[in-house]
Parts: C-alpha cells; sequence; structure tokens
C-alpha cells in the first residue's frame, strides 16, 4: 500500500532544494547584471560572477609568495604608448614619459566629494602596500612578481568615495577602458601599482601606475593608467569580445 | 533499459563534454606550453610543448632584462608577434558548457544516489572484489573478444572503470579547473596545495582531459557493440 498522503523525508529534501535552488536563480536574474549584448557567452560570464559572488569569500587574500618565488614576467598587450609605430600611440604619453612621469597625473573622478588630480609623488606618499602575487594571464602562462602601490581602497576614501557608487573605471593612455565593481576594488590586494621588483615600474609593465586586481585574470590589470572615474551605474564600452568578469 | 533520468544527463552530459574538449583544446592552442608549479610562461622552462597553433615555440621576444643584478635573475621580455587567441569566445564557451555539466552532474548524482544506481549497479560488491576476479575478466576481454548483457548488469572491469571516471577522473578535473581561477583559490588556498600549484593544475587538468576523451571512445564503442550482441558479461555466469 502506498501511503500517498504523507510528505516523506525525500520529497521534502527535494521540495526544499529545489525552492532554495530557484530563488538563488530567480535573485540572480533580477539583480542588476552588466549588459549580455544578446548574447549566451555573456550571460554565461554573468552567471559565473553571480556564482562567485555568492558563494565566495569576497576578502580572502590571494596566495602572496615570498621574494625568492619572483619569476620571470613576460610583457604582452602594448609595451610603449609612446612609441610612434604603435597602433595606439598617444602623444601625452611621450610627452610625460620624457619628463620621466614628473608632471604625471592620475585623474581621478565622478561619484567622489573631492575629485582632482593625484601626482606620482602624492600617490607614493601615501600609505604603501607591498605583496609578491601569482599574475594569471588567460592565455595560460603565470607569473610571480612583487608590487608596491597604494590600496584603491585609499585612495577612493581619500578622495572620498559617495556611499551610491557601484564601479570604479579605468581608462589608459594605450586608449583601453575598463571597470570593476566595489568589492574587487575595496579588496586589500587592488592596488595601484609604481613599482615592480623593489624598482620603478618598468614601461613595458605599465608605468608609471598600473592596476592590481589579484582576484581576478591579468587582463583586468590594466596598465599606463591617467583616468579613474567613479559611477553608480555600469558604464557600457560596448563587447570587446572578453569577458568583463574574470574571477575565473 | 536504464532510467530515463540517467539517459538524458548522459546525452547532456556527452555534449557538454564535447563543447568543453573543443573549447579546451582551443584554450591550450593559446598556450600550448605545459608546466609544473605555480609558475610558467614563455621565459621560464616547460614540462614539454605540444605542436598546435602557430604560438608553439615562437621566439618573437624583445631582449631580455633581468629584473635583479644577480646571475641568475629573473627576466622581462615584450611579446612582439601576433599571437593566435581565441579566447574571448573560447573561454566564455568552456565556462558555459562547465556550469550545463554541473548542472547535469548534479541531477545525475543525486538520482543516482536515489535510486541506489550507484549502489546497486556501479560498484562492486564484497564478493566481486578479488584479483582472482579481476584476472578472470581481464583474461575473458583478450580471449574471448567481448560479450554483454543489455542493461545495468555489468562485469567487474566494467564496474571499476565507470567508479575510477565517476569518483576520481570527474572530481579531478573539476577540482583543477577550479583551482586555475584567481577567485577560488583565494577563498581555497588548499586547491594549490592538493595539486602542486595553478600550472601543475592546469597539467593535471589536461591530463584528465586526455583519459576522458579515451574513455569516452571506449565507452561509446562498448555500447554500439553491446546493442549488437545478447551473451551474457564476462565475470558473471548469468546466461542470456
Amino acid at each position: 500500500m502506498k501511503k500517498k498522503h504523507i510528505i516523506t523525508r525525500r520529497t521534502a529534501l527535494i521540495t526544499g532544494v529545489t525552492a532554495l535552488a530557484s530563488y538563488w536563480l530567480y535573485r540572480t536574474v533580477k539583480s542588476p547584471q552588466v549588459p549580455t549584448y544578446g548574447n549566451i557567452l555573456r550571460s554565461g560570464d554573468n552567471f559565473t560572477y553571480e556564482a562567485q559572488r555568492a558563494l565566495l569569500s569576497k576578502r580572502a587574500l590571494v596566495k602572496e609568495y615570498s621574494r625568492s618565488d619572483i619569476s620571470s614576467f613576460p610583457a604582452t598587450g602594448t609595451l610603449d604608448p609612446g612609441d610612434e609605430k604603435n597602433k595606439s600611440f598617444s602623444k601625452d604619453y611621450a610627452l610625460t614619459h620624457r619628463n620621466q612621469f614628473s608632471d604625471w597625473k592620475l585623474s581621478v573622478e565622478g561619484r567622489v566629494a573631492r575629485p582632482g588630480l593625484y601626482s606620482l609623488a602624492t600617490l607614493q606618499s601615501m600609505p604603501a602596500r607591498t605583496q609578491i602575487t601569482r599574475h594569471t594571464c588567460e592565455e595560460g602562462w603565470t607569473a610571480v612578481g612583487e608590487w608596491t602601490g597604494v590600496p584603491l581602497s585609499q585612495l577612493l576614501l581619500h578622495a572620498g568615495i559617495f556611499p551610491s557608487a557601484r564601479f570604479v573605471n579605468f581608462y589608459a593612455y594605450d586608449d583601453y577602458q575598463d571597470s570593476i565593481d566595489m568589492i574587487d576594488a575595496f579588496h586589500p590586494q587592488t592596488i595601484l601599482a609604481y613599482g615592480m621588483n623593489g624598482k620603478p615600474l618598468p614601461i613595458q609593465h605599465g608605468a608609471p601606475l598600473r592596476l592590481r586586481v589579484e582576484t581576478q585574470i591579468g587582463y583586468k590589470s590594466m596598465k599606463y593608467l591617467r583616468r579613474l572615474v567613479v559611477t553608480d551605474n555600469y558604464v557600457d564600452p560596448g563587447d570587446s569580445g572578453w569577458a568583463w568578469y574574470t574571477g575565473i | 533499459m536504464h532510467n530515463p533520468w540517467v539517459k538524458i544527463t548522459h546525452w547532456i552530459g556527452t555534449i557538454s563534454f564535447l563543447f568543453l574538449v573543443y573549447t579546451g583544446v582551443e584554450i591550450l592552442m593559446v598556450h600550448p606550453r605545459l608546466y609544473w608549479g605555480d609558475v610558467g610562461n614563455d621565459l621560464t622552462p616547460a614540462l614539454f610543448e605540444l605542436p598546435i597553433s602557430r604560438n608553439y615555440h615562437h621566439h618573437g621576444w624583445t631582449t631580455s632584462q633581468p629584473f635583479f643584478e644577480t646571475s641568475q635573475s629573473p627576466v622581462s621580455a615584450g611579446r612582439t608577434y601576433d599571437i593566435f587567441n581565441e579566447n574571448g569566445w573560447g573561454r566564455s564557451l568552456h565556462f558555459l558548457n562547465a556550469w550545463v555539466l554541473v548542472a547535469v552532474g548534479l541531477i545525475y548524482l543525486l538520482t543516482g544516489l536515489y535510486t541506489r544506481h550507484f549502489r546497486r549497479n556501479l560498484l562492486p560488491t564484497r564478493n566481486e572484489m578479488s584479483f582472482r576476479g579481476l584476472a578472470r575478466d581481464m583474461a575473458g576481454h583478450f580471449r574471448h573478444g567481448m560479450a554483454f548483457v543489455k542493461g545495468p548488469e555489468y562485469g567487474l572491469l566494467q564496474k571499476l572503470s565507470y567508479c575510477l571516471v565517476l569518483f576520481f577522473l570527474v572530481p579531478v578535473i573539476v577540482l583543477t579547473g577550479l583551482t586555475m581561477s584567481p577567485a577560488v583559490a583565494a577563498s581555497h588556498p588548499w586547491l594549490l596545495t592538493i595539486f602542486f600549484g595553478a600550472q601543475s593544475a592546469r597539467t593535471i587538468h589536461f591530463f584528465c582531459a586526455v583519459l576522458l576523451v579515451l574513455f569516452l571512445i571506449v565507452h561509446v564503442v562498448m555500447v554500439l557493440r553491446s546493442r549488437l550482441t545478447k551473451t551474457p558479461t564476462i565475470g558473471k555466469t548469468q546466461l542470456p
């Protein structure tokens, strides 16, 4: 005889798990998303983003290495925006490079109480962080390097970020544009690096200032920074063909 | 006959697995070098390099600049060649199919436990688990060619290979994949420890994929052959 009317432990468990999963899916789909451009691949990237934000610690530090672990480090992408032969040649970069970056300034704009220009000397006078971390390139290679710079959180607090702010947008001399969310922006290991392996940041690696986002793939760590804009909403640079979130 | 859930999850799982292999090969073509440990790039020695894509053995690099004044100093060099790289869609498609496989994998796992498919059909029983049984099953495979019954009534070798795939290769390929994710490795640093580093995880991920492809080929051949014959499995003396 079947006991049809009784809720068994099995059905209760299955219903419970299904309900929880559906609720999570519903919340994921409803929460504000970066654009997918009607593209199933970008929807998958957003799903990974939501899943990692939901399941992983937002403050956990990436592994830090010792000085003896520092490895050879390929430089890829733009190698010198001041080189006229370069597709992404920047006259401004060539000029400030000629002055050894003494007149270089990082512009901090957008949803901050005190927008302004930060010289290299100003940034270097702020509390610094040095970390030896692994750079993971989407291509498949890795390299360990030591980075010295200002935690991005320091700079954002110094500029007086508004509570409604959700993204930090970065603009580089070689015309790259990208953004990260506030969780990665305030991660303790997200720094604006001016030093590499105990020396000023080399041109090949993004002098005078580059971003280090250690919780994401290498291409999020933008080189040759010139402008930083804090925004409440996602600024859509158009589909570059590459995932915006690359924690994976 | 198989449970419909076993069938459906097998079909969807196979399709997403084939997509994972396709995109996995594309990703490997971008950097066809494999390493051991945490670090590996074009300026460090590789375990081996696969002759796939124009990135194989490429020497388009600027002169190396040492970071330190020591003789064994690590170096930096800039890449000057146009690299083959289709990872923009390749990586995203890889992860999308990984999500599909996670979903059907969970359904398969839960129904497998729920219907006792694993315990009843896949796990070898205490009685059949012996070196003698294994030897007899192996000898049978070589001597008589192969013979099968329809449906889940598996031989010892068959059970062992299914268990190896389900409870070893699949977990290892999932975990090594996750080890390569910077965000996952930050939250779960033990992954880097158990797989000896990010590049070791990548290398293990590659070898697991090779073994799973080999398993898939053998599995499909066996299933097709089993449809053509109704003789009993070797190792079990069950008659048709």
